[in-house]
């Protein structure tokens, strides 16, 4: 299937769920279709063929 | 502690606020706080690079110091409410820097998409502190909404013009009873001064300081600014004459 992280169209296992996406999740967040996905879900949340994906973390800014 | 800033409960130790932004080199944030000894400093939320998390979040979490997530750079409500919303989930915080950026020339705020921003994260239990136009109305509006401080800027985002309009920042003091914190275009610390003799409750300052030929001294000189017109804030300045009034006694002259 395939996703968009963070911009980026990618092929990923159908099997894929969010905490795959994210080595280390400190300091870290994720949100699929415009949706924060809690923390606590990242090990069940599936993702979906043509999921959007987006995952941050903190930068420096004014 | 004396004379203490307090915002939506929480008491932080100082009235100066630090962004992070415009370091030329990350090594240099651990001797800039200890210069500027800021009550918070303010971070952004962007996609990860996949390298993980970076010594900022390690630094600023190992000095235990508040973190104020921005939504900089975002141009509209919805794209300022999911930012929000990350930054709550990244970072485990409540509060966040507002910005709805309306113009990316001048990076000046979009109102109405501010007022639109502040009320949804207000519903969602956000400490909101909107970055705005100085306007006492929008100010006003703002505070109705439930934020818990309201941010005039002092001119654009990076500009280092200090304050174009002080009545205006003034008559945001006046307006409403949340904080007052003047956020962008602090030049030096005279600016930072100028801000809180006026009565804002607090000044942040970025680029002034992470862009000066020595941020650490300026990080120091601007938290002397800072303390400097907040006491004389609280000491009350003399009203301006339009003529002069001798200081010294005008009996016993000479000749």
């Amino acid at each position: 299937m395939r996703i968009t992280l963070n911009g980026r169209v990618e092929e990923r296992s159908p099997t894929t769920r969010v905490a795959d996406l994210l080595p280390d999740p400190r300091g870290c967040a994720v949100a699929v279709n415009g949706q924060v996905v809690p923390r606590e879900h990242h090990a069940a949340h599936l993702l979906a063929d043509g999921d959007v994906v987006e995952v941050v973390t903190a930068v420096q800014g004014g | 502690m004396a004379d203490a800033l307090t915002i939506a409960g929480q008491e932080l130790s100082s009235r100066l606020l630090l962004g992070t932004g415009g370091l030329p080199r990350l090594s240099l944030l651990d001797d800039v706080l200890d210069a500027a000894d800021p009550g918070l400093v303010t971070v952004s939320i962007r996609r990860t690079s996949g390298t993980g998390p970076g010594s900022l979040l390690d630094t600023l979490q190992r000095r235990g110091i508040r973190i104020l997530p921005n939504t900089a750079g975002c141009l509209s409500a919805r794209e300022a409410v999911l930012t929000a919303r990350l930054a709550r989930e990244a970072l485990e915080t409540d509060w966040v820097k507002l910005e709805v950026i309306g113009d990316e020339a001048s990076l000046l705020p979009d109102a109405l998409g501010l007022v639109e921003a502040a009320e949804e994260l207000v519903r969602d239990g956000f400490v909101v502190l909107p970055y705005a136009p100085a306007d006492p109305v929008l100010a006003r509006r703002l505070a109705d909404a439930g934020c818990a401080a309201v941010m005039p800027l002092g001119s654009p985002i990076g500009s280092g013009l200090g304050l174009l309009d002080p009545l205006a920042v003034e008559s945001v003091v006046a307006a409403v009873d949340v904080p007052v914190v003047l956020d962008a275009g602090i030049g030096a610390p005279s600016d930072a001064a100028l801000a809180m003799e006026l009565g804002c409750a607090a000044v942040l300052a970025a680029t002034a300081v992470t862009r000066a030929d020595d941020p650490v001294e300026m990080a120091r000189a601007m938290r002397l600014g800072v303390d400097a017109g907040r006491a004389a804030r609280l000491a009350g300045r003399i009203p301006r004459r339009a003529t002069a009034r001798a200081s010294s006694p005008v009996l016993g002259r000479v000749g």
